[in-house]
C-alpha cells in the first residue's frame, strides 16, 4: 500500500509517539501527554493502541490484535486488517508466535516473554477519574501521591457491599509510586501485570494519553490486610477445553436458563483442544 | 451447541457492501455528484469544513456523499483525512478588516460607514415550505449591486474613543491544538482553536444557557461579517507573503458588558468567533462562549455555569472524540460485564446466606 506510510503514521508522528512510550517507561505508571492524532477509526475503539502499535510496528514484527481474549471479535479483526494494509507485517493468532499483541479488555492467558510488547487499548486512563472529573485536580493529586480519595472508595465499597466492587479496571500501585488504570481488564487478569519479561504499553487516543509498565515491574493491585485482593472468575471449567485456570465468557445457549462457559482467550482454548484436551459440551470428534 | 464466533471478517466485509448499497438509494433515482452537494447543500458543506477543519469545499462534499448525510461521520472523515497531510507551514493571520463581504451587520448602530448589508441570510425568510422547489424549474437570480469594499469594524468605532477593551498585536506563534495535546490551562488562542471546531450544538447550547442566565455576559453581537478573504503565506525563498488563495469565513465580535475599577474607566469588552464559511450560528455562539470562558481575567465572579467552565467546556466540545467514545459501548463488552456478572452473584449469594 503505497497511498499511506509504513504503518499509516508519518515518521514525525511515530518519533512524537515514541518519545512519549521512553518517558513512560522511565516514569511507570505516569500517565504522558501525547498529540494524539486523528485515525481513520472512531475514538474509543482502539485509536490510542493503535498508535502506540504504530510507533512500535517494525517491517519483520508478528502482529497479533485480540478484543474481549479473542482474534475473531470484530473489532480485532478490522484492526489486524488495517495493519495488514497499511504495515503488510505478518499476523498471528498464537501468543507465543506475536512480538507485538494489541489488546482490548484482557491478557492472554499464556504467560509472556521477553521481547514482545503487549498495547492495551486505553478508555479513561485516569484511575482517578470517576473520584474526579478534573484533569487538572487528578494530575495534581498523584504529582502529591494524594490518593486518600482512592482508599475511601474501597473502603466505601467494603462498607456497603462488603466486597470491594470493582470487577474490571482494577487500580494498581506501580512500584510503589503511582496508581495506575489497568485499562478495563477483569481483575482476574490484574496478577499477569506484575514482574511479567514483556513490556507493556497503554495508548489512549481520545485522552491523549500514554502510559507504560516496564519488564519486571512490581504492580499491586489495591486492597486492604482484612480485605486482600482477590482475582475472582466464575467457578466454572471450559466447557470446549475443560481448563480450570482460565478466564470465562458466558454464553446463553437457550432461553430456559442454559448456560455454557468458554475461555475467553479463543488462542488458548483451541491450543488446548489441538492438544487433545475435551470439555463437557465439546464435540468428542471436534477437530477445532 | 455454540460454536465460537468465526467470520467476523466476512460480516465486516458484508456489512460494508450493503452500507455501499443503502448509500446509493433506488437506483431509478438519478445518483448525487459531489458538485451538486458543494454547490446546493453548501451550508452543510461549510459545516464540515468547520468542525473538520480543512478548507476544501470538493473534498468535504464528497465527504458528505459517502457519510449519507450524516454531518458528523463527514466531519470524522475529513478530519482523519486531514492528519496524513504533511504539514508545509502556517499562513499570516488572515486580515478580516479587508474581507470582501457578502453580509455585513451591526446589532450595536442603525447604520454606519459600510452600512448595513443582508446578504444571503434566513433572517426574514417566513418558514413556509416552499413547495415550488419541489418542481424543478429556472435558476433564480437576484439582482446584482456594487461589490462591497473593504467595511471598517465597528469595534474599531469603539476602540478610537477607548470604549472597548485593547486587543494588543501579538506576533506569538500559538499552540497548535492538532499537534500538541490539549493541556489546561489553555490560552484564548487555543480555547478560540477549540471552539471554531468543535461541534456546532453544543456551542450553541452553551452559548444559549449563557444567555438565560448560566454566566451571563450581555452580549451585543457589534459586527457579523461573511466573505472572502485572502490567505497569504510567507515563503523564505521569496522573503515576502504571497496570496495562496481565498476562503469565506464567519466573523462575529461581540460588545459585552463593561468591566472597570476605581483606578480603571470602564470599558466594554470582547467576545470573538471566526468560522469557515458560512456558518453565522456557530461564529455567534462562539463569540458567547470566548466571552464567558473569560471571566477570571476579567475579574468576573465564577458562578459555577458550564459556559464558565473551561475544562468542561474545551474537553467536550470535539464530536469526533464525543460520537466516538459514545459509540464504542456498542463494540463487546462481555469479559467486562462477566466479571460484573461474577461479582454481583457472588455478593448476592453471600447476602442471601447472612439473610438465612
Amino acid at each position: 500500500m503505497s497511498d499511506y506510510n509504513f504503518a499509516y503514521l508519518d515518521e514525525q508522528t511515530k518519533r512524537m509517539i515514541r518519545r512519549a512510550i521512553l518517558k513512560g517507561v522511565a516514569v511507570p505508571g505516569y500517565q504522558v501527554p501525547f498529540a494524539s492524532r486523528e485515525m481513520p477509526m472512531p475514538y474509543g475503539w482502539g485509536t490510542g493502541g493503535v498508535q502506540v502499535t504504530a510507533a512500535c510496528l517494525t517491517p519483520d514484527d508478528t502482529l497479533k490484535v485480540i478484543d474481549q481474549g479473542a482474534d475473531d471479535t470484530t473489532n480485532a479483526v478490522s484492526i489486524r486488517k488495517f495493519f495488514e494494509r497499511t504495515a503488510g507485517v505478518a499476523t498471528s493468532t498464537h501468543t507465543a508466535e506475536a512480538t507485538i499483541i494489541q489488546t482490548r479488555h484482557r491478557i492472554p492467558e499464556a504467560a509472556l516473554s521477553d521481547g514482545q510488547i503487549l498495547v492495551y487499548q486505553v478508555p479513561i486512563p485516569e484511575p482517578l477519574r470517576f473520584l474526579e472529573p478534573r484533569e487538572t485536580e487528578t494530575r495534581r493529586m498523584h504529582a502529591l501521591e494524594d490518593y486518600g480519595l482512592m482508599h475511601v472508595k474501597l473502603y466505601e465499597d467494603i462498607a456497603r457491599n462488603g466486597a470491594i466492587a470493582t470487577s474490571y479496571a482494577y487500580p494498581v500501585k506501580v512500584e510503589g509510586r503511582y496508581i495506575m488504570d489497568p485499562s478495563p481488564i477483569p481483575k482476574f487478569d490484574n496478577p499477569k501485570l506484575s514482574n511479567t519479561p514483556a513490556l507493556q504499553l497503554f495508548g489512549a487516543g481520545r485522552e491523549q494519553r500514554i502510559y507504560a509498565i516496564p519488564p519486571f515491574t512490581q504492580i499491586v493491585s489495591l486492597d486492604f490486610e482484612d480485605y486482600p485482593f482477590e482475582a475472582s472468575k466464575a467457578p466454572h471449567a471450559c466447557d470446549l477445553c475443560a481448563d480450570d485456570t482460565t478466564y470465562l465468557d458466558e454464553v446463553i445457549t437457550d432461553d430456559h436458563g442454559g448456560r455454557m462457559f468458554v475461555c475467553s482467550d479463543t488462542d488458548h482454548c483451541e491450543t488446548r483442544r489441538d492438544a487433545g484436551y475435551r470439555g463437557r459440551l465439546a464435540p468428542q470428534e471436534d477437530a477445532a | 451447541m455454540y460454536v465460537a464466533v468465526k467470520g467476523g471478517e466476512r460480516a465486516i466485509d458484508n456489512a460494508h457492501a450493503l452500507l455501499a448499497e443503502e448509500r446509493r438509494g433506488d437506483p431509478a433515482v438519478p445518483e448525487l455528484s459531489v458538485a451538486q452537494i458543494r454547490e446546493q447543500m453548501t451550508l452543510a458543506v461549510n459545516r464540515v469544513m468547520a468542525e473538520g477543519s480543512l478548507y476544501d469545499p470538493d473534498l468535504a462534499a464528497l465527504a458528505i456523499k459517502q457519510a449519507r448525510g450524516d454531518l458528523i461521520e463527514a466531519i470524522f472523515l475529513i478530519r482523519a483525512y486531514r492528519t496524513t497531510l504533511p504539514r508545509l507551514g502556517h499562513s499570516n493571520p488572515v486580515d478580516t478588516g479587508a474581507m470582501a463581504a457578502v453580509r455585513r451587520v451591526s446589532a450595536t448602530y442603525k447604520d454606519l460607514p459600510g452600512g448595513q448589508v443582508l446578504g444571503p441570510t434566513f433572517d426574514y425568510t417566513h418558514r413556509l415550505i416552499d413547495f415550488a422547489l419541489a418542481a424543478e424549474g429556472e435558476a433564480p437570480r437576484a439582482p446584482q449591486a456594487e461589490p462591497l469594499g473593504p467595511v471598517p469594524r465597528v469595534t474599531g468605532f469603539l476602540d478610537r474613543e477607548g470604549l472597548i477593551e485593547a486587543e494588543p498585536d501579538s506576533d506569538a506563534t500559538p499552540r497548535d491544538l492538532t499537534r500538541e495535546p490539549m493541556e489546561l490551562p489553555a490560552d484564548r488562542a487555543l480555547r478560540l482553536q477549540a471552539l471554531t471546531r468543535g461541534d456546532e450544538g453544543f456551542i450553541l447550547s452553551l452559548a444559549y444557557s449563557s444567555q438565560r442566565g448560566y454566566g451571563r455576559t450581555h452580549p451585543f453581537v457589534g459586527e457579523l461579517r461573511i466573505g472572502e478573504v485572502a490567505v497569504e503565506m510567507e515563503i523564505p525563498e521569496l522573503g515576502f507573503a504571497v496570496e495562496i488563495g481565498e476562503i469565506t469565513v464567519t466573523e462575529c465580535e461581540t460588545v459585552n458588558q463593561f468591566t472597570g475599577s476605581k483606578t480603571k474607566a470602564p470599558q466594554f469588552t470582547r467576545g470573538y468567533g471566526l468560522v469557515f464559511g458560512q456558518s453565522e450560528r456557530k461564529a455567534i455562539s462562539m463569540s458567547l462562549v470566548d466571552r464567558a470562558l473569560r471571566w477570571e481575567e476579567l475579574g468576573e465572579d465564577n458562578t459555577g455555569a458550564p459556559v464558565q467552565d473551561a475544562e468542561f467546556v474545551l474537553m467536550h466540545a470535539d464530536n469526533i472524540q464525543a460520537t466516538g467514545f459514545l459509540e464504542h459501548i456498542k463494540l463487546p463488552h462481555y469479559v467486562d460485564f462477566q466479571s460484573e456478572l461474577e461479582l454481583v452473584r457472588r455478593l448476592r449469594a453471600g447476602a442471601q446466606e447472612a439473610a438465612e
